[in-house]
């Protein structure tokens, strides 16, 4: 597998610079005879989609839900990270990148994340000109908030709607391109396979979730911008529509997939409260700038949380890592949670969680200033719990949240199969085995509206493509095949739901592939999920017919494909002996249980191949070179 | 707790549709509203039939996906939420809960309580937007905007496109969701050029896309699960009103007299 | 198409016409109420007050062809309104209940046809005398009290005139609205002021067939 990452020579701060002043353009009265493939309508999908279109190519674009403006990223609350500086308390590209790179713990690729960092600015400009009404000062300018893993004060917000504006933003520059004919939205409709022709991607095969009708697209590339996995845990932050099939469909074509075990478990999500859940909501991380998390300093102490004195709590973030306190970045945050709720200092009735508390931040800020930062997260935990956290200290536990882990790419955000290119959280992304605050966004964006308008150009321009039609072989085939599938699995009609299978798949990798991991229960897992799977195909029973909405159908397919991806991440997880960012292996710890990182062996991204149906992946490595940032032991003590 | 439903079933657009009852008596008023209804589908499956067909995503109540109207009322008896955010707690033990997709000629029905939104999209195309070209953006802060109208405009901005507005509206208009948009990008400077254009734009599509006439009932005010307030239909119909009387004369398509 | 043409097309410009209209209306119900309330000062005034807008040359005739025009105007613009909104919701709700809407709001169509009905008997009445029983031209003040003496004329007046309340209290908020007239200041004024007008409509013209009933004055 060529795993080339094609970095542009010269300094850190140079190679962006000089890649785009050096790039091969496309004429522009060329880039109407090239048609791009957009599938995704989230941050990065519909911020490419839209910038493409206006650069002159014919975009299709393509997302399940019925409305491009309902992509995933609608969800985010918290913020987008940009190094602006307009605190004037350190802020610059290079901390920007330095934290990022850290942050990740040193299993990112260096010259990404400084374009990241790089390009940030722009970002907020692009955003402000459309509209999103960012959060500002009475002066007019700007304003900021901190954020988890950062001591400057850079995230950017729209109260507690950031991903919403943010996505409407680009949204609406979408519809613009609808209107100007540029780009057609096929809303409902549902990526199932990747045809890849002459060695490269041309074309996708969907299935329309109203009328059930597969059909290829052909196309010049192909652009997957589909979100990330963590709904693979059933039990997430996620939407529940959130699936990894078009990344997986394309794994399978041939494209390889990097670091499947790192998976982000957030530290401040509502914790679990009955066998019927469906979702783990996320409780901002904005929450801990003002919040305080503990837990009684008495094993099992049921009392009520406004009666414990201040000296019987722990303040156990400040405790152990008095440098960042409540604001540790999440992999840490979420471990010491788990190991003090492990030791059974956990409140609530499972004893699955702990207290994050403003009372403190309301009383010394008062009721106003709380109000107006935090009240509509408030509002939320309390539509949920029925308590208030006006008055009583909020139960959290951590809960999957994202995937750093994703199809692998190279500096052009192209796979390893020439002309797929994958944005966003889809890509194994730059934010290596941990992902710091309010920096999804950022990248999702700058893949879009910043890095693919050159490098796809960049692709088109070197590369000679033959015509293709969705009627030639290759499509034809892949359609067969998608038919199929979902013949296949409306033929089984055994005795189990799709959601019971989700649900035990969910609590085997959360069992053992989730908080921390271990050898001897990774081979368990894999076992667990092969077996299954094989269950899977023997006993679900989809209803209904293939013709017609159906949305059981509909998660049966992505089921079937987690159930494979399940077991690729405990594989993933097994083969890292090390621990770093989210991935703690129980073996390689310090004595006073910090993770301890092997960069002798593990300084790499891991890239998995696909081999034939049950046989094993092959695993192979980009080595990473820090120049910038030396890898040190990361330390928020 | 124990509920009885009565869900309104549709195969497809071509059927007739129907309520039929469910009864279901173990459910936890911990509960959100859908995952009742995903309680009720496992149940359905497991005895053959076909699961209700609903839509949802997010379940934080941010992507507008789930819309119903239960017993009578778009998004259920609490305020100022959406379906996935309502929990059985504002239920009582033995309630009959009927539970029906968005009623509008606008949004065609798909299956069960799914219908078809898209021509709140179709809005948006017409003129939802502030047309600028990724890279031509000035410096962020070089506009500045006062809090208070940053902040009016994300009120307006908040809106979540679920259409309860429509739903809910004993005339099926979309004013409130098309007033929110125009108020949110006319509100701010950086959607000035194009302001007044936009609302006629988006007027015109909205009326095309057959919803009825807002009559200023105020009941999409009062469903709408982010409380968009109606001050904003009347901020939009200024805006309209503006356009279509009093137009600038650069876009009352007479600029060109000038040059005489 | 001509701007204006469009404007009448869409939705908010025939809301925009039915507004300005019934503005006009308002305008002249509470001229009129104010006219008829002249009843309470006697007979001479009352006629002298009908005399007095005789007697400046071609009044009558542009009150009446202003009347007619909004009248007109405002019940075409409602009606394809109306019939608009009756049709944007094909399959009606098993249940529906209101949170907000009120039952004033709901009904503008009937309180109006009901007002107009009205405004035509009123017309044949008091104007031209052909349906009152016992008519002198001229003489308002004997037509009036003539005329409300009989109980089944002062219930239609009665009712007519609660009528034409309810479609103002919903009617005089909703024009703020319509012309967008919302300021964050002042807007809790606009549901005030069209519950007194409403109120005090209803008030000054109901008391009329009362008080005659009741022979309180004669
Ligand atoms: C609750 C929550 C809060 C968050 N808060 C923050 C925050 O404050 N700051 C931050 O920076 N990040 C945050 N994140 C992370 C961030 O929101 C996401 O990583 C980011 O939005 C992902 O964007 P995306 O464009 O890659 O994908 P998404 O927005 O997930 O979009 C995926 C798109 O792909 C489409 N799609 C998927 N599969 C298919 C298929 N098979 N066929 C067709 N279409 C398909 C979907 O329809 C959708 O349009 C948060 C995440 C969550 C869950
Ligand atoms: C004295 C006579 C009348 C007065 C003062 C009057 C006044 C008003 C006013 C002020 C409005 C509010 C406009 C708005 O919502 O912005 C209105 C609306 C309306 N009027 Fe009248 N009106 C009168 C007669 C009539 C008649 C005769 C009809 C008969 C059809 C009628 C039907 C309506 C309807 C249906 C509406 C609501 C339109 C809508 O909201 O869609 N009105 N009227
Ligand atoms: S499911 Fe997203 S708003 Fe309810």
């Amino acid at each position: 597998m060529n795993l080339a990452p094609k970095v542009p020579s010269g300094p850190l701060e140079e190679k962006w610079t000089r890649y785009r002043s050096t790039v091969k353009l496309v004429s522009p009265a060329n880039k109407g005879n090239f048609t791009v493939i957009v599938v995704g309508t989230g941050l990065a999908g519909a911020s490419a989609a839209a910038t493409l279109a206006d650069l002159g190519y014919n975009v299709l674009v393509f997302c399940f839900q019925d409305s491009a403006r309902r992509a995933h990223s609608v969800a985010a609350q918290g913020g987008i990270n940009a190094a602006k500086n307009y605190r004037n308390d350190g802020d610059s590209t290079m901390r920007l990148f330095s934290e990022t790179v850290a942050g990740g713990d040193f299993r990112s690729r260096e010259a990404n994340v400084y374009r990241l960092a790089e390009i940030s600015g722009g970002i907020i400009d692009q955003c402000v000109a459309q509209g999103v009404p960012f959060a500002r000062e009475y002066s007019g300018y700007l304003a900021n908030r901190s954020f988890g893993g950062s001591l400057v004060s850079r995230t950017f917000y729209c109260r507690g709607q950031t991903g919403q504006q943010l996505l409407l933003g680009a949204y609406s520059a979408l519809c613009h391109q609808v209107t100007l004919g540029r780009v057609k939205v096929f809303a409902r409709t549902e990526m199932l396979d990747l045809v890849v022709a002459g060695g490269r991607a041309r074309g996708i095969v969907t299935r329309d979730l109203v009328t059930g009708r597969v059909e290829a697209h052909a196309a010049d590339a192909v652009l997957l911008a589909t979100g990330g996995y963590a709904n693979v845990f059933f039990l997430s932050t996620n939407a529940r529509g959130a699936n990894a099939t078009a990344i997986w469909r394309a794994y399978r074509r041939g494209a390889g997939f990097a670091n499947p075990c790192f998976t982000q478990i957030h530290p401040t999500c509502i914790p679990q409260s009955g066998h019927y859940q469906s979702k783990l909501p996320l409780m901002s991380e904005a929450l801990r700038n003002d919040g305080r998390v503990w837990v009684p300093k008495l094993k099992g102490d049921t009392r009520d949380p406004a009666e414990i004195p201040e000296s019987e709590r722990d303040y156990y973030l400040e405790r152990m890592y008095p440098g960042y306190g409540n604001l540790a970045p999440r992999d840490i945050a979420s471990r010491a949670t788990k190991r003090v709720c492990d030791e059974g200092y956990g409140v609530g009735v499972s004893g699955r969680g702990v207290y994050l508390d403003l009372t403190g931040a309301t009383a010394r800020l008062g009721e106003d200033a709380v109000r107006e930062r935090y009240g509509n997260l408030f509002e939320m935990y309390e539509c949920i719990t029925g308590e208030e956290p006006w008055k009583a200290p909020m139960r959290i536990y951590p809960a999957p949240h994202y995937t750093m882990g994703g199809l692998w790419v190279d500096y052009g955000l192209q796979s390893t199969i020439a002309g797929l290119f994958v944005l966003g959280e889809a890509n194994f992304s730059d934010h290596g085995a941990n992902r710091l605050g309010a920096s999804a966004l950022m990248q999702g964006l700058a893949d879009g509206y910043f890095i693919i308008p050159y490098t796809l150009g960049e692709y088109f321009a070197g590369a000679i493509l033959e015509k293709v039609s969705p009627a030639d072989q290759k499509f034809t085939e892949a359609q067969k095949e998608v038919e199929d599938r979902v013949a296949r699995l409306l033929s089984v009609q055994g005795r189990r739901t799709v959601d019971s299978f989700h649900r035990e798949l969910g609590a085997v990798l959360w069992e053992h592939c989730g908080m921390s991991r271990d050898a001897a229960g990774l081979r368990a897992a894999t076992g667990k999920i092969r077996a299954l799977r094989g269950q899977f195909w023997e006993d679900v029973r989809v209803p209904g017919d293939a013709a017609d909405l159906n949305q059981e159908l509909e998660k049966a397919g992505r089921v079937a494909d987690y159930l494979e991806l399940g077991e690729l991440m405990c594989r993933d997880a097994l083969a890292r002996e090390e621990s770093c960012g989210c991935h703690f292996r129980e073996e390689f710890q310090t004595t006073d249980g910090e993770a301890m990182r092997d960069d002798g062996r593990f300084c790499h991204v891991a890239v998995w191949e696909f081999a034939a149906e049950d046989r094993e992946p092959a695993r192979y490595v980009e080595p990473l070179t820090f120049e910038a940032v030396k890898p040190a032991e990361r330390s928020y003590k | 707790m124990r509920l009885t439903l009565h869900i309104w079933r549709q195969r497809n657009r071509n059927d007739r549709g129907r309520f039929v009852k469910y009864e279901i008596n173990d459910v936890s008023p911990d509960m959100s509203f859908l995952e009742m209804l995903d309680v009720l589908n496992q149940r359905l499956i497991e005895h053959g039939e076909e699961p209700v067909a609903f839509e949802h995503d997010c379940r934080e109540g941010i992507c507008g996906c789930c819309g119903m109207v239960i017993n009578g009322v778009a998004n259920g008896p609490e305020k100022g939420t959406t379906v996935c955010q309502l929990h059985l707690r504002h239920f009582r033990d033995g309630d009959v809960i009927y539970i029906e997709p968005w009623r509008s000629r606008a949004f065609p029905a798909i299956k069960d309580l799914v219908v078809d939104r898209s021509a709140l999209d179709r809005i948006m195309q017409a003129g939802g937007f502030i047309s600028v070209r990724a890279g031509s953006a000035p410096e962020a802060n070089t506009v500045l905007i006062p809090k208070e109208t940053a902040e009016l405009a994300m009120d307006a901005a908040g809106c979540i496109g679920c259409g309860a507005c429509v739903a809910s509206c004993p005339n099926g208009a979309a004013a409130l969701f098309v007033a929110a948009k125009i108020s949110h990008l006319g509100l701010l400077p950086q959607g000035q050029p194009e302001r007044h254009r936009r609302a006629r734009a988006m007027v015109r599509q909205m009326d095309r896309e057959g919803f009825g006439a807002c009559s200023n009932h105020r009941e999409c005010e009062a469903v709408c699960p982010k409380r968009i307030s109606i001050r904003f239909i009347a901020l939009a119909n200024r805006d309209f009103l503006k356009e279509s009387l009093a137009p600038s004369e650069a876009t009352s398509g007479k600029a060109k007299n000038a040059k005489k | 198409m001509h701007r204006v043409a469009e404007f009448y097309r869409s939705t908010p410009g025939k809301k925009f016409v039915t507004t300005v209209t019934g503005a006009v209306l308002f305008a002249y119900v509470v001229l009129h109420t104010l006219g008829n309330l002249q009843i309470y000062f006697g007979t001479r005034m009352l006629n002298a007050y009908a005399g007095l807008l005789h007697s400046v040359p071609g009044l009558v005739w542009a009150v009446r062809f202003v009347i007619a025009l909004s009248g007109t105007l405002h019940v075409v613009a409602a009606v394809q309104l109306t019939i608009r909104n009756w049709g944007s919701r094909p399959i009606r709700y098993m249940v529906q209940r209101y949170r907000e809407a009120d039952w004033a709001g709901r009904t503008m169509i009937w309180s109006g046809t009901g007002v107009a009905a009205f405004a035509v008997y009123h017309v044949l009445h008091l104007a031209l005398g052909s349906v009152h029983p016992d008519f002198v031209p001229g003489d308002v003040y004997h037509n009036v009290m003539a005329g409300l003496l009989v109980l089944p004329v002062s219930i239609i007046y009665i009712a007519a005139v609660v009528l034409l309340g309810l479609h103002l209290y919903h009617g005089l908020w909703s024009f703020f609205q319509t012309l967008g007239w919302s300021h964050p200041l002042y807007d809790s004024w606009r549901r005030a002021f069209a519950t007194a007008f409403a109120v005090g409509v209803v008030a000054g013209n109901v008391s009329i067939p009362v008080t005659v009933l009741l022979r309180l004055i004669s």
